[in-house]
């Protein structure tokens, strides 16, 4: 019989052809929406940066425990205060098969710092980098600079002749509508290959065996398909259509976990959310009327009067950390001591505000977002109801990010909410130059309603410059025990971040929300 | 006939005007751009620079002239997020949700014409009465409900149909197709039944009144009369007449199917116009939002303009009327 016959070799062939089936993991994720653009130095958007980063390398990037560890250089050294000396790793070869040599860094450092790149600010402290030879590259900082490798963990190598085939030595820039071939294709030489990338549609990736380093994931393909609304984007991942969900709904949580074949996975972010007050001589539309805010005992009040516990259980479904500090714990500049809570204690808040000459309260407004954080309205709500509860007349108004955001930055709020994850650095130097100090010289970019100590200020330039770690890290922390003292802010809490998942899929979460999948593995 | 087309032509380029200084006034109100797109931690410097490349910082009515200006030339700018022309990103978002409409609209009048004659000629019978009870909930239940709804049965429960995306396509070239692959005819099924679900229960409600109308006029009792089959005088004679209306609402519908596809595509994350729009909303991309209004309003525009001009073609009263 011709069937029996052929039988055997059809059997070699499929048992030829199983092992390389049961090997190809393909992993298909989603989040609520797309990549600006495949051109690193287009954009300054973070989670363009975490996709692009499974194609393109840094010369130093996180490791599991977010710290920083050698990538493409393998070592470094401060030759003087404003140059420091990368060693590059040798055998690397782009997707393209070029080989990868300090050229390749000269040429995407002179394309970042163009004139023209959207995110030259990425990289603000640097001149320019000089190649001592093939495999050694200097950077010349403006002056003693910290957090070098900090912002080098966000800055992808790109390939210089690969740039210069397709004339794209010239960065792409999203504000200005500059696009180049780099815009939609990729060539790193990071642990995936860009195959193709369909705006709104599908970015797929396929493994890039000739990575240098050895692989810890086991995927053969990554296909990442952005869907805006939540609910298609859980139905997706239940009718099994996805693999796994970046973030997940909060409110979608505990259907998820209760479907079998499926898990959530939470880890507190690095992102807290805290509100800020207005130190300036009047409240908004109380013109004649002193600020109440500037007077320190009525601040305390107001934090005394915060039932964080309440916010933890209610509002967050007990899925955030209470904290009372702007810096989470993974973070330099964190101090266990200071985020201590003060405790919640309406008595002594009543006292306080009596001492301070308002023993009936007085009127404030409080502005919210609510479409940026978790939960941000309902956290607003319940804050103006407790603060009511000391006879303070409390004026919310919650609304959208587009119109929040710029209002904020106008300084027209009293009391405003703001969460802040000292992203991209992941270093406190961010939340203190940004949030506490003074508005001038580039500093205090989100301290848009006057505060100002000039004992912070000091500090802050002091750590800006900094070399030595602990003495740096020092400096900030006595920057945010001051900051405390005076109730520059009144911290709330930290937020979570959530996954939802098949069970198939294991990867690592990491607090600053970045998904890492050359560390997932697929059963 | 050429002093009609004229008089048109001047109307919809008031309406045209009357759009852009809406669509530009609006913008005002939507947000900041330079705060969506700047790093959070970015400077004021920073902030003041992005503002000045996008223009932003000229007063109002400069940055309204500037954008008349470009738009007469046909340049609608660059997307702030998608970074390229936005004539080139409605080109090739065009294409899907124009493919969705297509399928909606036939479902709506393949579905809709037959279940209204059947209401029409047997109002009485249970089936009709079940029909005519779903239909009410077709006309109430919002877009968003109904496609979330079919998605968890079809696609979450029974597992049939995907939950999102327009499956593979086909790159023509000028256009890209789901008509032509077996997942991009899956794909198509529930979001074109929820686009059509209300446009059906229109044309049904429509065709039922028109014909219980047409069914009482005196040519259909003569018709009777004379002893023509039945399903020569429902289906030809009083369908006919029934239709007239039902084709000028299907026409004007077509406008309103592809703005109100916003919805809907947003619900399955179907990649046309209508998604491309609420993404634009959420970053503050103002080129593209406006550039999509000015579609929506030239769309409705020349919909009626062609609706007018057809009626003044098809019924000579009309036209001698204006002439």
């Amino acid at each position: 019989m011709k069937l029996n016959r052929h039988f055997p070799v059809l059997a070699v062939a499929l048992t030829a052809l199983l092992p390389a089936v049961a090997g190809a993991q393909t992993l298909r994720w989603s989040s609520q929406g797309d990549i600006a653009t495949m051109d690193p130095y287009a954009h300054t958007e973070s989670f363009t940066s975490n996709v692009q980063h499974h194609v393109y390398d840094p010369l130093v990037r996180r490791n599991r425990d977010l710290k920083i560890e050698p990538a493409l250089a393998t070592s470094w050294s401060i030759v003087a205060p404003d140059r420091w000396r990368f060693v590059l790793r040798r055998g690397v070869v782009f997707h393209d098969g070029s080989p990868f040599s300090a050229d390749d860094v000269v040429a995407s450092v002179d394309r970042l710092l163009d004139p023209t790149a959207r995110a030259r600010g990425n990289l603000a402290n640097v001149v320019k980098a000089a190649k001592v030879d093939d495999f050694t590259v200097d950077f010349v900082l403006k002056g003693p600079y910290p957090l070098l490798l900090n912002d080098l963990s966000g800055i992808f190598i790109m390939s210089k002749s690969w740039m210069a085939a397709n004339n794209a030595l010239k960065p792409g820039n999203i504000t200005t509508g500059t696009t180049t071939y780099a815009s939609t294709n990729a060539n790193g030489t990071g642990p995936f290959k860009l195959e193709s990338y369909r705006p709104d549609q599908a970015t797929i990736m396929t493994v890039n065996e000739k990575w240098w380093d050895k692989p810890e994931h086991n995927l053969t393909r990554i296909e990442f398909r952005p869907i805006k609304s939540d609910a298609t984007r859980v139905a997706a991942l239940l009718s099994g259509e996805i693999d796994m969900m970046a973030p997940a709904p909060l409110q979608d949580l505990a259907r998820i976990s209760a479907a079998p074949g499926f898990k959530v996975i939470e880890e507190p972010s690095l992102r807290l959310i805290y509100l800020g007050l207005n130190f300036r001589p009047e409240l908004q539309g109380q013109a004649g009327v002193p600020n109440p805010l500037l007077k320190l005992p009525v601040r305390q009040a107001l934090w005394h009067a915060i039932d964080l516990d309440t916010l933890h259980r209610r509002v967050m479904r007990g899925k955030s950390r209470s904290v009372a500090t702007i810096v989470a714990p993974p973070v330099p500049g964190y101090s266990a001591e200071l985020d201590k809570p003060v405790g919640f204690d309406p008595d002594k808040a009543k006292k306080l505000l009596a001492e301070a000459g308002y023993p009936n309260g007085f009127k404030v407004k409080l502005d919210c977002s609510n479409d940026r954080y978790i939960n941000d309205e309902q956290t607003c709500v319940a804050v103006a109801a407790m603060w009511t509860r000391i006879g303070v007349q409390v004026d919310l108004k919650t609304e959208s990010r587009a119109t929040y955001f710029p209002k904020v930055d106008r300084g027209e709020t009293d009391i405003y909410m703001l969460g802040w994850a000292t992203l991209p650095p992941m270093d406190g130097f961010s939340a203190l130059s940004a949030l506490i100090t003074t508005r001038k010289d580039g500093f205090g970019g989100n301290n848009p309603n006057g505060y100002s100590n000039s004992a912070i200020d000091e500090l802050t330039r002091k750590s800006a410059v900094e070399l030595d770690e602990p003495k740096r890290v020092a400096q900030m922390i006595e920057a945010f025990k001051i900051a405390r003292e005076d109730v520059a802010f009144l911290p709330l809490h930290q937020q979570p971040v959530a996954w939802a998942m098949k069970n198939a899929v294991e990867v690592p979460q990491f607090a600053d929300e970045y998904v890492r999948l050359w560390f997932a593995r697929m059963k | 006939m050429a002093g009609l087309l004229l008089s048109r032509l001047l109307q919809a380029a008031l309406v045209m005007i009357a759009v852009t200084a809406v669509a530009f006034a609006m913008f005002r109100f939507v947000g900041d751009p330079v705060r969506a797109m700047a790093r959070e931690d970015s400077t004021p410097q920073e902030r003041a620079e992005l503002a000045q490349a996008l223009g932003l910082d000229q007063p109002v009515p400069v940055q309204y002239a500037r954008f008349v200006g470009r738009v007469v030339r046909g340049d609608f700018g660059i997307s702030y997020r998608n970074q390229r022309p936005v004539t080139t990103l409605i080109a090739e978002r065009l294409p899907a949700t124009l493919e969705l409409v297509f399928a909606a609209t036939i479902l709506a009048l393949g579905l809709g014409i037959p279940l209204g004659v059947m209401c029409a000629i047997r109002p009485d019978g249970a089936a009709v009465r079940l029909v005519q009870s779903v239909s009410l909930i077709g006309i109430s239940t919002p877009t968003f409900v109904t496609g979330i709804a079919l998605i968890l049965l079809f696609a979450v429960t029974l597992r049939w149909l995907p939950s999102f995306g327009r499956g593979d396509i086909v790159d023509l070239g000028f256009w890209t197709t789901g008509y032509l692959t077996g997942s991009g005819l899956r794909s198509l099924v529930l979001p074109s039944i929820t686009l059509a679900l209300y446009q059906l229960t229109l044309i049904m409600r429509l065709v039922r009144s028109e014909m219980i109308d047409a069914l009482s006029s005196d040519y259909v009792r003569f018709a009777r009369a004379r002893g023509l089959p039945k399903s020569r005088i429902h289906y030809v004679l009083a369908l006919r007449n029934a239709l007239m209306p039902v084709i000028t609402v299907t026409g004007l519908q077509i406008g309103s199917l592809v703005a109100f596809a916003i919805v809907t595509e947003t619900v399955f994350q179907w990649p046309g116009m209508g998604l491309l729009f609420i993404q634009a909303v959420s970053f503050v991309d103002i080129p593209v939002m406006a550039a999509y209004l000015m579609f929506v309003g030239a769309l409705f525009v020349v919909l009626n303009t062609a609706v007018d001009l057809v009626y003044a073609i098809v019924d000579p009263r009309l036209r001698k009327a204006k002439a």
